[in-house]
C-alpha cells in the first residue's frame, strides 16, 4: 500500500513533473523552516559559552561536542541528565504501557460483559475525557502527596495512567470484531481471559502499536506534573528539568550544556517513532480483521 | 455421537418471546435441518442447543442429558458459524487446534489430529496460511476442521453456506453430508434455503415466526404439509393457494368447481402445486396466462385464475410457448390435494 504512493508509474512523474518540483520546494522549504531552530539548538550545544553569548551566533557545528554532551550526561547543572533521561523513560514507557493496558482491560469489560451500571461507566469514563490533568492537579496533588508518593515514579505515573481516549478507541476496535469471534472461542472452551489473551490482543496489536508512539510522547512531554510533585532534583524528568537547568538568580545559564541536554531530551521520541513507524502506520490505515 | 432431546423450548428476549416452545427428539447420527424464513427464530434454536442463549424456559438435552446450564464447550458440541469465525492472527493449524490446546492435549496429538482433519479436508496444502489468504470455500472447509477436530457429540451449522457462490454451494452441501454420514455424528443445520434442506435434511424442522409448524423427512412435508405455511414453503415454485367453497361433493372456486373425494364442507382453502397441474382442455380450471418462464426441463407459465385476481402457477414439462393472455384449462387429480383451514391454516384431513 505504502509502496503504490511511494512509486507512482514513471509516466505521471514525466507529465507532472513542473507541478512535483514545486510540491517538493515547498515540502522542503517547510522543513527547513521546523528544522531551523532545532539545528541552530544543535549548533549552540557544540561550541562555548562566549561563542553564543557573542554575536553573531555561529551557523555551524563548533568542536565542543563531545565536551558538552558529556558535561550534560554526566554532571548537567543540578543532575546528570543521564538520570533524568532514565526517569523520563520510565515515566514515559510506564505511562503508555499502563494507559495500554488499562484501557484494553476496561474497553474489553465495556464491551465483552454486562454488568449492573455498564452505561453509567461508560459514560463517567467518557466524561473524564474533558477533565485533563491540569483542571484536577489540586485534588490529584492532595491525593498523591497524603500516599506519600511524592518524589517517587508511582507518583509520577498514576495519577495519569488512566486513558479515556485509549479505552474508548479499544471500545471502538473491539464493537467491529464480530460477535461470533468471542462465540467460537466459547464453544472452543476459552474463558473470557483467554480469549482476550489469545484472540483479542493480538488482533489489536496493530491499534496497540500506534496508541504507544502516541501515549509514549504524551508521557515525555508531561511537564506540569513532574514540576509539582518532584521536589528532588534526583527524580527531576528531563521535560521540566531543562527549565530546572535556568538559573533562577544572577547566575549564569550553561547555554551550550542546557542545548546539548535539549537535543538528548528530543532523542528517545524519534527513536520511538521511527522504529515503530511502520506498526504505527498500519494500526492508523488498517484494522487488519 | 448422541441423540438431542427439545422439550417445549421457549425464548425470551426481555418480555418478547421469539421461540413459543418447540418439541422435538433427534435420533443418534440424524441430519436434522432448521428451516424457515428469516427471522422466525432458526439460529436462536440452535444457539440455545449450543448454550450460546440461554433457555428460558423448557428443557434441552444431548445424550439424555439435560444440558440448559452447561457452558458450550461442556455440552460436546461444535459449531460452524455463517461468517465461518476464524481467528484472523492465527495459522490454518492454529485455528483448528486452539480448541485442542485450551483442553490441554498434547502437542504431538495436537497435530495428529488436524492433520487428519486437514486431510479428509483437502485443507493440507493450506495449514501454514491465514484465514484472510483462503477463499471463501476454503475457509468454510478450515471452519468444519475446527468443528471435527475436536469429535463432538453434536454438530451444529448456522447457514454456513450462505457466503458461497451458487455452484460451491451444491458441491459443499454433498461434502457436508457426506462428511457427516461418515463420522456419523448428529447435525443440526439452519437454513433458509428451502432446496438446501430438502437435499440435506433426514429431517427438517419447518419454522414460522418461533414456532415448528411441521417437523418430518423432505417427502412427507413435500406430500403431506401440515399448515398451510409449510405447504407454501417447501416445494419451489411455491404452490398455489386458492379459496374456495367444499360443498357436496365438489369445490367451488370462483365459477369453477372441482369433483371431490371427500366429505368436507364450507370454506377451505385448497392447494394445488404447479408441478401436478394437468393441462386438458376440457379441464375445470383456467388460468389466463401472463407470463411464460422456460428454463428448459421445463416452463412455468404465471398468470391469474380466470376472471378471479388470485395469482397462479404452474409447471409444465418440456418447452411450451405460451402467448400472453392465452387461456390455459387444466384439470388436477384431486386424490391428493391438500385442504387447510382457512382460519388457522392447519390442514384439514379430508376422510373419504
Ligand atoms: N439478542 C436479541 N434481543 C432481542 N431480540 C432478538 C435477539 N436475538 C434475536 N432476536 C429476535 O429473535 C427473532 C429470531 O431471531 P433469529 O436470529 O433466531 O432469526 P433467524 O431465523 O436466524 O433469522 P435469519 O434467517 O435472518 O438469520 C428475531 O425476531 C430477532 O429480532
Ligand atoms: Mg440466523
Amino acid at each position: 500500500m505504502t509502496e503504490a504512493v511511494k512509486d507512482p508509474p514513471p509516466g505521471m512523474v514525466e507529465r507532472r513533473g513542473a507541478g512535483l518540483w514545486v510540491s517538493h520546494a515547498i515540502m522542503m522549504f517547510g522543513v527547513l523552516i521546523v528544522f531551523f531552530p532545532i539545528w541552530l539548538a544543535f549548533v549552540a550545544s557544540t561550541v562555548t559559552q562566549p561563542e553564543i553569548t557573542n554575536p553573531p551566533m555561529p551557523l555551524w557545528p563548533g568542536d565542543q561536542f563531545l565536551v558538552n554532551y558529556g558535561k550534560a550526561l554526566g554532571s548537567g547543572v543540578n543532575v546528570p541528565v543521564a538520570t533524568m533521561l532514565v526517569n523520563s523513560m520510565i515515566m514515559a514507557i510506564g505511562i503508555a504501557v499502563g494507559k495500554i493496558v488499562i484501557s484494553l482491560l476496561s474497553a474489553f469489560a465495556i464491551v465483552y460483559f454486562r454488568f449492573p451500571g455498564k452505561m453509567v461507566f461508560f459514560w463517567l469514563i467518557f466524561l473524564t475525557l474533558m477533565l485533563p490533568v491540569e483542571v484536577r492537579i489540586v485534588p490529584t496533588y492532595e491525593v498523591i502527596a497524603g500516599f506519600g508518593m511524592l518524589n517517587s515514579y508511582g507518583g509520577l505515573i498514576l495519577p495519569l495512567i488512566a486513558s479515556a481516549t485509549a479505552t474508548f478507541l479499544f471500545r471502538q476496535f473491539y464493537m467491529t470484531v464480530p460477535d461470533e469471534l468471542a462465540e467460537a472461542a466459547r464453544v472452543d472452551g476459552a474463558s473470557p481471559m483467554r480469549f482476550f489473551i489469545d484472540v483479542l490482543f493480538p488482533m489489536s496489536r496493530t491499534n496497540i502499536a500506534a496508541l504507544f508512539v502516541i501515549l509514549f510522547i504524551y508521557g515525555w512531554n508531561q511537564y506540569l506534573w513532574p514540576l509539582l510533585i518532584t521536589t528532588d532534583p534526583s527524580m527531576n524528568t528531563i521535560v521540566m528539568g531543562i527549565k530546572q537547568m535556568f538559573p533562577s538568580g544572577d547566575d549564569i545559564a550553561d547555554w551550550p550544556v542546557i542545548m546539548a541536554t535539549s537535543i538528548l531530551a528530543m532523542i528517545p521520541p524519534v527513536i520511538v517513532v521511527i522504529s515503530m513507524q511502520k506498526l504505527f502506520v498500519r494500526g492508523l490505515v488498517d484494522s487488519e480483521k | 455421537m448422541a441423540t438431542v432431546d427439545l422439550k417445549a423450548v421457549k425464548k425470551r428476549f426481555g418480555s418478547t418471546e421469539v421461540i413459543h416452545g418447540v418439541s422435538t427428539s433427534i435420533a443418534d447420527g440424524e441430519f436434522i435441518v432448521i428451516v424457515g424464513p428469516s427471522g422466525c427464530g432458526k439460529s436462536t434454536l440452535l444457539r440455545m442447543v449450543a448454550g450460546l442463549e440461554s433457555v428460558s424456559e423448557g428443557e434441552v438435552s444431548i445424550g439424555g442429558k439435560r444440558v440448559n446450564e452447561l457452558e458450550p464447550m461442556d455440552r460436546d458440541i461444535a459449531m460452524v458459524f455463517q461468517n465461518y469465525a476464524l481467528y484472523p492472527h492465527m495459522s490454518v493449524r492454529q485455528n483448528m487446534g486452539y480448541g485442542l490446546k485450551i483442553a490441554k492435549l498434547p502437542k504431538a496429538e495436537i497435530d495428529r489430529k488436524v492433520d487428519d482433519a486437514a486431510k479428509l479436508l483437502q485443507l493440507e496444502p493450506y495449514l501454514d496460511r491465514r484465514p484472510r489468504d483462503l477463499s471463501g470455500g476454503q475457509r468454510q472447509r478450515v471452519a468444519m476442521g475446527r468443528a471435527i477436530v475436536r469429535q463432538p457429540k453434536v454438530f451444529l451449522f448456522d447457514e454456513p453456506l450462505s457466503n458461497l457462490d451458487a455452484k460451491l454451494r451444491v458441491q459443499m452441501r454433498l461434502e457436508i453430508r457426506d462428511l457427516q454420514n461418515r463420522l456419523g455424528i448428529t447435525a443440526l443445520y439452519v437454513t433458509h434455503d428451502q432446496v438446501e434442506a430438502m437435499t440435506m435434511a433426514d429431517r427438517m424442522i419447518v419454522m414460522n415466526a418461533g414456532r415448528a409448524e411441521q417437523i418430518g423427512t423432505p417427502l412427507e412435508v413435500y406430500e403431506r404439509p401440515q399448515t398451510l405455511f409449510a405447504a407454501q414453503f417447501i416445494g419451489s415454485p411455491s404452490m398455489n393457494v386458492l379459496d374456495g367453497v367444499a360443498a357436496d361433493g365438489s369445490l367451488s372456486i370462483g365459477d369453477s368447481s372441482l369433483p371431490l373425494h371427500s366429505r368436507l364442507s364450507g370454506p377451505v382453502t385448497v392447494g394445488i402445486r404447479p408441478e401436478h397441474v394437468i393441462p386438458d382442455a376440457e379441464g375445470p380450471l383456467a388460468m389466463t396466462v401472463q407470463m411464460g418462464e422456460p428454463l428448459g426441463a421445463n416452463t412455468l407459465l404465471h398468470g391469474r385464475m380466470a376472471g378471479r385476481s388470485d395469482a397462479f402457477t404452474v409447471s409444465l414439462a418440456g418447452v411450451h410457448h405460451a402467448v400472453a393472455g392465452e387461456t390455459l384449462r387444466f384439470g388436477v387429480d384431486p386424490a391428493n390435494l391438500p385442504f387447510f383451514d382457512p382460519k388457522t391454516g392447519q390442514r384439514i384431513e379430508a376422510e373419504a
